[in-house]
């Protein structure tokens, strides 16, 4: 019999970045006991890697702005698959969430008379990110995290949660090791918010960290609740490309927000060759303009590189597969050619963009202020996650709750930068509102131990198997690499079928895995019951990748590169089968209300 | 395109391989092998152990302990998650020096000797890499939190000019690795924990203290509780931080002006009586330290 750590809680909420901290607090401020499950050390989550900016209609900078533009344009980065009434909500409500963060002590950059200056972002149509230089999400967090630290909640550091608790068929609670001593907690409790992140370490070239290892995703597929929207993971567009070591680590939108532009080996800036229709009226049509544009002339319209995310990857991906990448496999982005417009370029640079500035001067050698910066896609998002209520974040399954990455909806089929800052203040603080709110209807709910025991029995086993598998690092190097390979940026359907035959080899590998050592703050064995999770959630993207049989936003289809009008009606919808087989339903889009509509004709 | 275009194209592109092909060269560790010598063990006991692995180009040292815990020691204990720099979880000491293992290249390090990766000493071991710095945030919670004064605006937002604002933000770019506690002397060698907040507390300290819009004054807490005065502004804190913020002279020695302008002369302890915090800031500022701020009365 396992012995327990029990803790009990009318709200746990799984996930210590921005949407899990804020789903706290206010679950906290809703007077319910709070426990917060980190699976770091507190604040170190990924939020802190966000870089350019929070999007939140303030209009500080172009008074032309509102909630109305904010939503038509997250709409149509979206592609119209977004869940239109949480899209509404956020456009409404991120300027609040914001105001709320500086009575709290976020100190933004200003703008000359003295409020929350914002800057220009991909896909946005005024300059919307409040940001602070290029750390913006270190400054929400620490904020949050600061507040937090004199809130009544019970912080669990250093703990992952491998499996939900139900009473029957609502959520009970939770199961979790902790890292330090690798033993067991079981949480109880009336409600529980997932606020886990997202699926990034599925691939080999990621922005992502070690813990984005689809924990959310596969804790609520495997208790039963939906999924949707999985096939769309957006592969930002500027990585770092050299030196191998650091490929993958994001490069911020905001360069080209500042005025970089993209550029192939033979020094053309090939953006401008293909402009999507429905934004041509948005873009503009020379670099002047362009250019003009990053400098606040509110009468230019914007470059090509601040097309949406999807466009500009795919679009550097051409480059590279038609010969005219860089040396190391990307294209140049350059922001130091601004010296031929601004006399204090350098200065400027460092100012907008000091953690570039830092990150190219001490992992590549490169001064960013002199030299453009070689960049590639990498993985960095996933727009599908738990299916949510649009006002309350409530899950299919009652009792479970989903606010941040590991929620789906709000961005559709690509998200648009800085839609996530937003996204996790405005439905963290939902998520949090209503998950206390269900508690306090609830009564404490039965934790059945036998449950537990199971879940306990199956995590250990790798030690079980010492001297016998192989290791779980190379399996879980090896799935990255092919879903990378078979799964990426570029589909097609012989690739998915063979992606999902390697992942029955490794399943089977994984299955075999065995970890030395003891439970003792043991990285083999995390990794051994991380690479579960993994498994779990690359099998979901790549069947609703197979499933999708056009190309939209952060999914595109080589064997059809084209939108499909019928794909714009329905989502696909992913539960977990009676045999433990991926079910998969298209699941038509509610008809949008005739106001919201309207928006979107105004703003076309 | 016209002539000048074109030239400002081929220009970027030329910069571009330029400084490709010098990445290419200048790491200077092409394939071959180096060891690390890496501190095993858990609780107070335990060894540096030898590992020998392939080093290429770029790497950093959390590259190679990723690479050892692969292919020899897969329970081998180290934090870490951004990989970049930014959310300061991978703090160790390298050859004795605090560092960030994902930020120190192996090209900086000479690679004919060992190179040595050992915790943080100032904190508690746990395991392997991994120390227990909870006292950090017990810490944290011992300084009174951020307490704006009213909104400046009907709509209940405030004002700050960004000259106002630099220095907090300085401040603010902390990302609590805390090297500077490792590195500081009264906590490393004298384990005055529990009476000296240390140099990252006292940066947060700062930042609020210097925050245009906070009115609380933590100087009597920074004198009493937080134990400002066992710094002797060695500045070792200074040379450890990643984020290179000038730890001393712009957090640690305005707050001990301020304590000592409010705590010691008595004019303005009495100013500080009768006008609350604005009556300290009068007193406290000399120069420009970022206390300054339209403040609403």
């Amino acid at each position: 019999m396992p012995e327990y750590q029990k803790h009990e809680h009318d709200v746990l909420v799984i996930g210590a970045g921005g949407a899990g901290l804020r789903a706290a607090i206010e679950a906290a401020h809703s007077g319910a006991s709070v426990g917060l499950i980190c699976k770091s050390l507190l604040g170190k989550a990924h939020t802190v890697m966000a870089e350019g900016g929070v999007a939140a209609a303030l209009a500080n900078v172009d008074d032309r702005d509102n909630w109305k533009v904010h939503f038509a344009d997250t709409m149509r980065g979206g592609q119209y698959l977004n869940n239109w009434r949480m899209a509404e909500l956020h456009a409404k409500e991120a300027p609040d969430r914001v105001r709320e963060l500086e009575a709290w002590g976020t100190v933004f950059d200003r703008t000359p008379d003295g409020r929350i200056l914002q800057r220009n972002f991909g896909g946005h149509k005024y300059p919307r990110l409040a940001h602070v230089g290029d750390r913006t999400g270190l400054e929400m967090i620490r904020t949050l995290q600061d507040y937090a630290t004199y809130q009544p909640i019970d912080v669990h550091m250093e703990c992952t949660i491998v499996s939900l608790l139900k009473d029957g068929n609502r959520i009970a609670g939770a199961l979790g090791y902790d890292r330090e001593r690798g033993r067991f907690k079981l949480f109880s409790a009336k409600a529980v918010v997932l606020a886990t992140g997202g699926v990034g370490r599925a691939f080999s070239v990621t922005s992502n960290s070690w813990e984005y290892t689809g924990d959310g995703h596969a804790l609520a597929y495997n208790a039963g609740a939906a999924l949707q929207d999985m096939e769309f993971v957006q592969f930002h567009p500027t990585g770092m490309v050299w030196p191998p070591s650091v490929r993958g680590i994001l490069v911020t939108e905001g360069v080209r927000g500042e005025g970089g532009i993209l550029v192939n080996r033979e020094g053309r800036r090939f953006m401008f060759d293909d402009i999507p229709e429905n934004y041509r009226n948005q873009t503009a049509d020379n670099e002047e303009e362009g250019w003009r544009y990053t400098q606040g002339d509110k009468n230019a319209r914007r470059p090509p590189e601040l097309l949406t995310r999807d466009h500009v990857a795919r679009a550097i991906i051409k480059e590279v597969r038609e010969g005219r990448g860089s040396p190391h496999g990307g294209v140049f982005l350059d922001i130091s050619w601004i010296r031929s417009k601004l006399s204090n370029a350098e200065e400027h640079i460092k100012k907008k963009l000091p953690s570039m500035y830092h990150q190219f001067k001490q992992l590549a050698d490169i001064d960013i202020t002199k030299e453009p910066m070689e960049v590639g896609p990498t993985t960095h998002y996933v727009m599908g996650g738990v299916r949510v209520d649009g006002d309350t974040q409530m899950s299919t399954l009652p009792g479970l709750f989903a606010a941040g990455e590991v929620g789906a909806g709000l961005h559709g089929a690509n998200r648009l930068g800085g839609n996530s800052l937003s996204d996790l203040l405005v439905f963290g603080m939902r998520a949090g509102k209503y998950a206390a709110e269900f508690a306090g209807r609830q009564a404490t709910p039965r934790v059945d131990t036998q449950q537990a025991d199971e879940v306990v029995r199956v995590a250990l086993e790798p030690f079980n198997r010492q001297g016998g598998g192989e290791g779980p690092y190379q399996v879980e190097h090896d799935l990255q690499t092919m879903m990378q390979e078979l799964v990426g940026i570029v589909r097609r359907d012989d690739e998915i079928r063979r992606a999902l035959d390697a992942l029955k080899t490794l399943r089977e590998r994984a299955r075999k895995v065995s970890v030395t050592g003891n439970r003792e703050y043991n990285p083999g064995w995390h990794t051994a019951l991380d690479l579960q999770n993994l498994l779990t959630v690359s099998e979901i993207v790549a069947r609703a990748a197979m499933e999708r049989k056009e190309s939209r936003g952060g999914h595109f289809r080589d064997d059809f590169p084209d939108k499909d009008p019928g794909h714009a009606k329905f989502n696909i919808v992913v539960r977990r089968g009676p045999g433990g087989e991926v079910q998969l339903t298209r699941e038509p889009i509610p008809e949008m209300p005739e106001h919201l509509k309207r928006i979107i004709e105004e703003n076309k | 395109m016209t002539a000048a275009k074109n030239s400002l194209a081929s220009s970027i592109v030329e910069s571009g391989q330029r400084a490709a092909l010098r990445s290419d060269t200048s790491a200077g560790t092409d394939t071959r092998s180096a060891t690390f010598r890496v501190w095993r063990g858990s609780g107070g006991a335990g060894q540096l152990q030898d590992y020998s692995t392939k080093v290429s180009e770029g790497m950093v040292v959390l590259d190679a302990i990723h690479q050892i815990q692969a292919e020899a020691a897969s329970d081998l204990a180290v934090r870490w998650n951004c990989k970049a720099g930014k959310c300061g979880s991978c703090s160790a000491e390298i050859n004795g020096m605090p560092r960030l293992l994902c930020m120190t290249r192996l090209s900086e390090l000479n690679l004919n000797e060992p190179v040595t990766v050992e915790p943080m000493r100032a904190f508690p071991p746990v395991k392997d890499l991994v120390t227990d710095v909870s006292s950090n945030f017990r810490a944290k919670k011992r300084i009174r939190r951020f307490t704006p004064r009213p909104p400046d605006a009907p709509d209940g937002t405030w004002r700050m000019q960004q000259a106002d604002v630099d220095r907090v933000q300085e401040f603010r770019k902390c990302i609590e690795c805390f090297l500077c506690q490792d590195v500081c002397h009264v906590l490393r060698d004298h384990h005055l924990h529990e009476q000296f907040v240390g140099p990252r507390l006292l940066v947060h300290a700062a930042q609020l203290e210097m925050h245009p819009l906070d009115v609380l004054d933590r100087t009597g807490d920074l004198k009493e509780s937080h134990g400002i005065g066992y710094c002797n502004i060695t500045k070792c804190c200074t040379k450890v931080c990643p984020e290179n913020i000038t730890i001393t002279d712009n957090a640690i020695i305005p707050l001990k002006e301020r304590v000592i302008d409010t705590q010691y002369d008595p004019l303005a302890k009495l100013i500080r009586l009768v006008r609350g915090k604005s009556g300290k800031r009068e007193a406290g500022r000399g120069k420009r330290d970022g206390g300054r701020g339209n403040a609403a009365s």
